[in-house]
Parts: C-alpha cells; structure tokens; sequence
C-alpha cells in the first residue's frame, strides 16, 4: 500500500504557502498607512492621497467623520496612525493625553466657512438674507462634534441671531451631512466649509463668512502613537508638508500658512 | 446631574403614533396577502419585506432625496400646502410607518392565514357579511397577531436609528429621539448619560420581548 507524502489538496496548500512567503518581502517595502480625517477635508484628502501613493507606493486607508467622532474612536484605541482633524482642541488633547507623537501636531489648513444655498437666486446679500430671510431652515453642522458647527454657532452669535433662530437650525452630524441636508435643498441655507462648493459640481449662491464672525479654524494634524514606527506614515506627514501638498489644499478652499 | 427627559418622551410618542398608523396600514394589507390568490400577492409581499433587507441609510437616503422640496413626495406636501417632512415629527412618523411595516404586516399575514377558509365560510352560511366576517371572526381570532404586530411595531420604532439620523436633523423636542440622544451621548464623551439611556433600553427590549413571549403562550394555551 503506497502512500502519497502529501494528499494532494495539503499538497497545493504548501505551494500557495511557500509563494506567499516567496512574495512577502515585496509587499513589506510598502506599508499601509491608515489616516483619520475630518468631514469637510474630504476631497482634498483624495487629491493628496492619490498623489502620495503614486509618488512613495505606500498605500493610505481613509476613514471620514466628525472630528468628535474620530476623537472619540482614537481614544478606545482605533487604529488610526494618523489623525487630520477640524480642529487644534482635539490633537492637543491627544498630545495630552500621550495618544499622539509628541511635537507632531501641525496646523495643515484654515478652513472657511461659507453661507450656502443650492438656489442659485437666493442669496444676493448672504448677510441680511440670513438675518431678516424668508427660510424654513439651515443647517449647521453639530456645534458639540463638529469644529465647523462650532464656528457657525459663533457667527450666529456674533450676529446676534442665535437665539431668534434657534427652530429653524437643524443639525448635521457631520459637515458631511449638513451640506447633504443643504444640497437636497431640504435645508434651504447651510453655514458649510469652502472646500465643499469647491468639489461640488453644481451651482448654487453663497456668502463667504467675514473671518472675524468666528474663531479660526485651525485644522491640526498629530502622529499617533501607532504610527510612530510605520514609514508609510511619517512619509505622508512629510508629504502633507511639501509646497505641492499645500497647492492642492489651497486649491480645495482653504487657507494655508 | 442634570438628566434630560425629552428624547424619551418624544421616542414613547413617536412609537405609538407610529404603532396606530400600522395597524391601519397594515391590516388591509396583510389581509389581502392572506386571502388572495392573485399573481402580483408575492410582488406586493417582496416589497412590504424590503425594509428588512435593505439598509437603513438606503431608505434614509431615498426620503431626504423623495420628500425634498425637489423630490416627487415633497411637491406633494408642499402642493398640499404642508411644509416638506425631513425635519420634522411627521416625517419620522411616516419614516417610521415605511420601516417598520414588514414588523406589522408579517404577523398579521401569518395570523390570518392560520385561520383557514372553514371559519369565515362557516359565518357566510349564517349570512354575514364580508365586512362582519372580517370584523366579527377574522380579527378576533387573529388577536395573537395583532399583539405581536403592536408590540413588534411600536419595539422597533424605538429602536430606529439610521433613518432618524439621515432625516431627521437632531431637533431637540421634535427629531431627537432616544437613539439619536445616545448617540450625541457617547461622540461628546458624556458617558454617564449614554449609560442610563442605554441601560433603559436594555432593559426595555427585554421586559418588551418577555411580556410578547409571555401573553402569547398564554393566548395560544386559552386557545387549545
């Protein structure tokens, strides 16, 4: 009675094994970085990341939300290397609570807030439309979760409307959304980030928001401590650095230092 | 600790109304699936089943985009002189009718059907009419289903959550519902408050499923 060594299903399995252990080298010279990044920075992440991989071959992994989201996720340990937030609060707070790589934290953009309507007509003088307008609502993005939603609350406030509208606002869970609820026109207003309309492809009638209605934001980047070792990531933080990142950031509506 | 009490209210008036409106919804419905033998029964079932397939953020999707004042069902509102209806308790009412409707229409199809065809031919011989045959043997002999449909329908209003989010625009009093709360809760790192509405729920799902189970052994027993 002859016995194979290896039935020949196990047989096929070994060479599968021997090939991918043949391959792993390769594959191990780029890493795979894995970049949470806030709602409103979206589009600009898509021009940067493309950009990145072709030019370094590392690969990059986005997850999009609300800044608080994100926040929330990376301090139960999501496994984030990289965090572009909307904000500085939430990356100094990681700082401070050893979850980011110390002196990583960068400012990468400014971001603009922007009064909005997908009616083309409606908004002629932004500022006295908001104010004195015939609206039914207009969205914001959550002051609580989303820094965008934070500087639109200032900028009711600095105008002195925040009270009188207070059942008219409704709230998007993210920037995302709150330009969702703008650009389906179930919201007939929306206080949205510049680079929104920048990346949407049909026209509309906006106010830009005076820079001295709301505190800047100041959308900060850190490491985090996962991606302390990892190439792939230190390589984007560089790469988020460089003139040419900074061409398409501005080009998506922001300000850069 | 200031504990806010709205969004259980407003979850508790959101599942009754709900809860009504499918029963009056979902009766017809689930008595023409029983009793018909026309070729388009099984279409009609297929899309009554939907929402339990689908996504919650595809039919949240679909009624941001159809009730929207450039959407078929908001042109309809608005010509009917009402305002659109994401935003609003309407809207998550009629949210809420859509996605819980395989949760009422189901029950009550099977209930029906258990009846056979002996009970109501017996009450055409004794000259009932249709209507009284549906009223005076069909329902009462069905109340198993009913119960479960109720029960089943006002549990899983309390329990949306995706399709309130797309739509509803987290309005205080008038959007914000239990779900959405903890929600907020827990992306503001208010842990605290996540904890007693969350444990509220728990609690509810159970003692909810446990009286269902319970009642409908009891019906079933009486029945035998």
């Amino acid at each position: 009675m002859s016995k194979m060594p290896f039935p020949k299903q196990s047989l096929f399995i070994f060479r599968l094994f021997l090939l991918m252990l043949l391959l792993t080298p390769l594959v191990a010279q780029s890493e795979t970085v894995r970049i949470a990044v806030a709602a409103n920075f979206t589009d600009a992440t898509g021009r940067i990341v493309s950009q990145f991989e072709q030019r370094s071959g590392h690969q990059v992994k986005v997850s999009f939300g609300s800044t608080g989201k994100l926040y929330a996720q990376i301090i139960h340990g999501a496994p984030f290397d990289i965090f572009l937030a909307a904000d500085e609060q939430r990356p100094v707070r990681l700082s401070e609570e050893g979850l980011a790589v110390a002196n990583s934290r960068f400012t990468y953009a400014r971001g603009k807030l922007l009064l909005w309507s997908a009616d083309v007509e409606r908004l002629e003088d932004g500022k006295a439309y908001l104010i004195n307008g015939d609206y039914r609502r207009l969205a914001i993005a959550n002051p609580k979760t989303a820094p965008y939603g934070l500087a639109a609350q200032q900028v009711l406030q600095h105008m002195g409307i925040w009270q009188s509208l207070s059942t008219r606002l409704v709230r998007g869970d993210s920037i995302a959304q709150t330009f969702q609820f703008t650009a389906t026109g179930n919201a007939q207003l929306g206080l949205v980030a510049a680079s929104q309309i920048k990346a949407w492809p049909h026209p509309g009638s906006q106010w830009l928001i005076p820079e001295n209605y709301y505190r800047p934001i100041l959308q900060q980047a850190v490491l985090l401590q996962r991606g302390e070792e990892n190439a792939a990531a230190q390589a984007f933080i560089q790469f988020l650095k460089s003139s040419e990142a900074k061409t398409i950031i501005r080009d998506s509506g922001y300000a850069v230092e | 600790m200031e504990f806010d009490w709205q969004p259980v209210w407003l979850t508790l008036k959101l599942a009754a109304v709900t809860t009504v409106l499918l029963l009056i919804v979902a009766t017809p419905i689930a008595w023409w699936l029983s009793q018909t033998h026309c070729r388009l029964k099984h279409v009609v079932g297929a899309v009554v089943a939907m929402p339990l397939v689908l996504p919650p953020t595809v039919l949240g999707f679909y009624l941001l985009v159809f009730l929207g004042p450039n959407g078929p069902g908001g042109q309809l509102t608005e010509a009917l002189g009402m305002d659109t209806l994401p935003f609003t308790f309407s809207g998550l009412v009629f949210a809420s009718v859509l996605y819980s409707l395989p949760f009422a229409v189901q029950p009550l199809q099977n209930a029906f059907e258990a009846l056979g065809t002996r009970p109501l031919e017996v009450a055409a011989t004794l000259r009932a009419s249709a209507i009284d045959r549906f009223f005076h043997v069909a329902v009462p002999l069905a109340r198993p289903g009913f119960l479960t449909a109720m029960v089943l329908g006002f549990a899983h209003t309390v329990g949306e959550f995706g399709v309130v989010l797309m739509i509803g625009g987290n309005i205080p009093g008038e959007t914000k519902v239990l779900s959405v709360a903890i929600y907020d809760h827990v992306e503001t790192l208010q842990y605290d408050q996540a904890h007693i509405l969350s444990a509220g729920m728990v609690g509810f799902a159970f003692v909810v499923l446990l009286l269902l189970y319970l009642l409908n052994g009891r019906l079933h027993r009486s029945e035998s």
